[in-house]
């Protein structure tokens, strides 16, 4: 093994949003009368014990760490710099490795951007969703818009080499000038990087309930892939080129982090319900932060379960990772039926006729609004 | 007590015809038809009050569950009257229920010599009871008018004993009051059955000629045919011949069903009772076949026998089309039990490859079906029921069509269907709703009669394909529940008829072919493709749907291109996830049967196809 990046998931937030079903939890859930405090105490102790875990591979380079979450902004900079510190001691951690952040623009401050940029962070994304107030509100989102642009000019002048924003765009009640607005004002801050992803209702989600009972109506399909091609346009115009499906950058600001997952690399996740993947193996660990801190604290392993890809999973993921990707799939990789499967869309204009002439796999625009469908056609 | 225990009953073989009644109940389904057989077994005693069970008769989970008899059963009671104190054998002809039956019912009826027609005297007759009624005054049957369920407290006795009075021609005091519940009623019943009822005649010394009734096949004994004898005498040495086949068959057992089977020495005149002779194939044994014997044969069978007819055909398909040498093998056994049911191999491009069946009527196509489904666990699409047109083409050559998309293209001459002439009863407040249905489905009224005061009789001449999709649902609908429905084929004849084609993207989908009156023929294709534009999704190109006859369109709906089919996330933990998603949906994906470039999942054949009736249906089973 050459490399390996690692992801740090950070399982707590001060409240939940509408949308999100992430493995996050506020300090209440876990214990009465809880603070983030009291909750997250031994949390960092339990994931410097899941790091010796992953001693068997220690020595190589690390491309990439993300602390992902949750809010792991939520945490002081010297509890996140401890773990950074850990794996330090055991692996090749270069002056390039993206170390990134993710933040909302409200649990952070220019005091609080030093000391993250000091214990080693160089690339933040924050969590902007809408720069429309009735867009955050169906989100179910407390900070107010203004926040985002100075968060955004904290973070330069504390000196952070990537900045990124996320957005979410098909919020119930959005219309295409309102997602027109958020990605102008995004991209007026000047930022390095954006995702923007279309909402996704998920089982169990206060955002579904209200849908179900009929208080709030998702956006139709159509208007979700006139809102992707706004972004894509906008982005492009702007001098931030797509990546990645949902991801658009200045040159050399792709997320390294990210790229790893697409590309199937080697990646260790830390942390509850963190995901792993080394050489087509999956695991992942117990959901619970309780359960997962005792697990370590106990000195056990915190995994819950693993899957050994087969060869012909491997090459699903495969497919429908690298066909996300601008760079796309090298047509002598596939098989001749999978290609002829395919070669229509080159003709209805889902697939760019110069790269696929060229024996690249590149999804257009519209191609990457049915990516989905055309990775059928290719893993029947 | 007038029970007989068995053993001291008179015998089969050695029972004086003068001790003997057959009968037959003639009841509409849920008129308490099993309930009062129930009672007559447990009164004289042929059943332990232990084993008692239940509809004791009714052999198929589907019988119990539908409250209907599909196959018909003769049951030996022993009997000492009431009224003279002598000793009687009273066998109970059980008789199928329903209109599709007809043929079977009216073969139960030749081997009865009465019938106790029994009314529910909370609703009153209906109109296949009314059919079979006649059917069995046709046959000089006695009638024993009887109304059931007098215990309840919406009985009107006094009502439909003026009804059922005035049908027969009989006094409403003539009419028996019995509560198959209660048993209130019943022993008089059954005196009265000895009273009423004349005792079988036969020569005892011509050449044997029985009846067969029905026939059942059994997985231990192979088929077990029913008969009535009518002169001569079975006995358990003999071989015996079927007279429509000439065919020899050695008696393996002969014996009576008393109410499981006993077996016998033989059986006589005026008896009725089962022969077991090692066939396996019910068509072998048919309904309405005379058997006699070998070596003494008959020269003149029993008047009546008639070939089944199938009237409605359908498709049926396996859901996966890898069953479908599951669902040969599933009819082969069923039609082991079921001489009415005929099939043959086809295959839709749509549907892939299935059998095109023929049924006796709509209620035996359901039973077929549901049989299928449950003793196979067997998943199945049907295409929707056609009947059997006569196509005549310029060159003078005819063509039989059993199947839509077997129309002819080209000249057409003439196109014949079958007709049917339709019996409606109904309350009376009912009249204009009854006669709406029947006009727009091209229906020519007979006549009307009052049965009572607010009850009426209508009749109908109809296109049977007007009644095979959802007549009955409709009239039901539109009835609350009501009306009820008889229908006979009087032949066919010709009608303005037209094929209309469903075209996916300019190619036909043969499954959704229909022929039907040409003033129907727009909104058929009107419906047809709006429901297929609800149904088939979205592709990654726009797909016209069309309707047509022959190369004229006459209605269109347009499928938009997908536009949007991706999941925008896809980090670390989603990778697992969206691989286990994908690989179910290639699962899904090969359910998905192509209509040219048109990906059309399974659902919306089932969906496309169902009638309201049905979608109602399953909606009522998801809740």
């Amino acid at each position: 093994m050459s490399a390996l990046s690692f992801y740090v998931h950070v399982p707590y937030c001060l409240r939940r949003c509408g949308y999100c079903d992430f493995n996050t939890y506020t300090p209440t859930e876990l214990l009465h009368n809880g603070t983030l405090e009291t909750v997250s105490g031994d949390y960092v102790d339990a994931v410097i014990r899941e790091i010796e875990l992953a001693r068997n591979y220690a020595g190589v380079e690390v491309p990439s760490i993300f602390f992902g979450g949750g809010t792991p902004s939520l945490l002081p900079a010297p509890t996140l710099g401890r773990v950074i510190e850990a794996l330090r001691q055991g692996w090749q951690i270069s002056e390039d490795c993206e170390i990134t952040l993710e933040a909302n623009p409200d649990s952070v401050n220019s005091e609080k951007l030093i000391q993250l940029r000091e214990v080693g962070f160089n690339r933040i994304s924050f969590g902007m969703q809408s720069a429309k107030a009735h867009v955050l509100k169906v989100l179910d989102r407390t900070h107010r818009p203004e926040n985002v642009s100075i968060a955004v000019e904290a973070a330069r002048s504390a000196g952070f080499e990537s900045v990124s924003l996320d957005l979410i765009y098909g919020t119930p009640g959005e219309s295409l000038e309102d997602w027109r607005f958020s990605v102008e004002t995004a991209l007026a801050l000047g930022v390095d990087h954006l995702s923007a992803y279309a909402l996704i209702v998920e089982v169990g989600t206060k955002l579904a309930t209200q849908i179900k009972r009929g208080e709030l109506a998702m956006p139709i399909d159509d208007l979700m892939a006139d809102m992707y091609l706004l972004v894509d346009q906008l982005c492009e115009d702007a001098g931030l080129s797509w990546y990645e499906l949902s991801n658009w950058s200045k040159p050399g600001h792709a997320s390294r982090h990210n790229t790893a997952y697409w590309k199937n690399a080697n990646w260790w996740g830390l942390g509850p319900g963190a995901h792993s993947h080394i050489d087509g193996i999956r695991w992942w660990n117990v959901k619970h932060p309780t359960q997962y801190t005792s697990a370590l604290l106990a000195g056990n392993s915190p995994e819950k379960d693993r899957e050994v890809l087969t060869h012909s999973q491997q090459s699903d993921e495969s497919i429908m990772l690298s066909i996300r990707m601008k760079q796309g799939i090298e047509l002598s990789t596939l098989a001749p039926g999978q290609q002829d499967r395919v070669e229509e869309y080159s003709r209805s204009g889902h697939l760019d006729r110069d790269r696929w002439e060229q024996g690249f796999l590149q999804l257009t625009p519209q191609g990457r609004l049915i990516a989905d469908r055309i990775v059928r056609e290719l893993v029947v | 007590m007038p029970a007989i225990p068995l053993a001291k009953a008179p015998q089969p073989a050695a029972t004086d015809p003068a001790q003997i009644r057959n009968f037959c109940i003639i009841a509409h389904i849920d008129h308490g038809k099993s309930t009062l057989a129930d009672r007559m077994l447990g009164i004289t005693e042929v059943v332990d009050p232990r084993n008692m069970r239940e509809q004791y008769l009714d052999r198929m989970d589907i019988e119990r569950e539908r409250g209907i008899t599909i196959k018909s059963q003769a049951v030996r009671l022993p009997w000492r009257s009431g009224i003279d104190g002598h000793e009687y054998i009273l066998n109970m002809i059980d008789t199928p229920g329903h209109v599709d039956f007809t043929y079977e019912v009216s073969r139960s009826l030749a081997a009865s010599e009465g019938a106790v027609l029994l009314v529910d005297c909370a609703q009153g007759i209906e109109a296949q009871t009314l059919a079979n009624l006649y059917l069995a005054m046709e046959n000089n049957l006695k009638i024993i008018p009887v109304l059931n369920k007098i215990d309840l407290p919406a009985a009107q006795p006094d009502k439909f004993a003026a009804e059922l009075a005035k049908l027969i021609g009989c006094e409403p005091s003539d009419c028996l009051r019995v509560s198959g519940k209660t048993g209130d009623g019943v022993a008089d019943l059954l005196d009265q059955i000895v009273a009423q009822i004349p005792a079988p005649k036969g020569d005892a010394n011509a050449p044997a000629r029985a009846l067969i009734f029905d026939s059942v096949y059994d997985v231990y004994r192979g088929v077990v045919t029913y008969v009535r004898v009518v002169d001569g005498h079975l006995s358990a040495r003999d071989q015996i011949q079927m007279f429509s086949t000439g065919v020899r068959h050695e008696m393996l057992e002969v014996g009576v069903i008393s109410p499981e089977p006993v077996p016998s020495k033989g059986l006589g005149v005026g008896e009725v009772g089962y022969l077991i002779t090692g066939v396996k194939d019910v068509r072998q044994s048919r309904v309405g076949d005379t058997v006699t014997n070998y070596n003494n044969p008959t020269k003149t069978p029993l008047a009546g026998y008639k070939d089944p007819k199938p009237m409605v055909f359908s498709g049926l398909y396996p859901l996966d089309g890898a069953d479908y040498p599951l669902l040969r093998e599933a009819l082969d056994k069923l039609q082991l039990n079921d001489a009415a049911l005929v099939y043959e191999p086809e295959s839709s491009a749509a549907l892939g490859f299935g059998f095109r069946c023929g049924f006796l009527g709509l209620l035996h196509m359901e039973i077929v079906r549901e049989r299928l489904e449950r003793e196979s666990n067997l998943s199945l699409i049907s295409t929707a029921p056609n009947v059997v047109y006569q196509v005549v083409l310029d060159d003078g050559k005819s063509v039989t069509v059993t199947n839509p998309s077997e129309f002819p293209e080209g000249k057409i001459v003439s196109v014949e269907e079958p007709i049917v002439r339709s019996t409606i009863l109904a309350p009376s407040e009912f009249i204009g709703a009854i006669m709406e249905l029947c006009q727009q489905r091209r229906g020519v009224l007979l006549g009307m009669d009052y049965l009572s005061e607010d009850r009426v009789e209508i009749r109908y001449t109809l296109p049977l394909a007007e009644i095979v999709f959802d007549f009955f649902d409709k009239l039901k609908s539109s009835t609350r529940g009501y009306a009820s429905l008889d229908y006979e084929a009087i032949g066919d004849a010709e009608g303005d008829l037209v094929k209309v084609d469903i075209l996916l993207q300019g190619e036909p989908v043969d499954a959704f072919s229909a022929i039907v009156h040409r003033d129907k023929a727009y909104a058929y294709g009107l419906m047809m493709t709006g429901k297929l534009r609800q149904l088939i999704p979205r592709q990654q190109f726009e797909v016209p749907i069309q309707a047509a006859i022959g190369a004229r369109i006459i209605a269109r709906e347009t499928i938009s291109a997908i536009r949007k089919d991706v999941l925008a996330k896809c980090y670390g933990g989603d990778i697992s996830r969206k691989r286990k998603l994908l690989e179910k949906q290639k699962e899904g994906k090969k359910r998905m049967k192509m209509v040219g470039r048109v990906e059309v999942p399974q659902e919306a054949f089932v969906a496309a196809l169902a009638t309201d009736a049905d979608i109602d249906k399953a909606k009522a089973d998801r809740k």
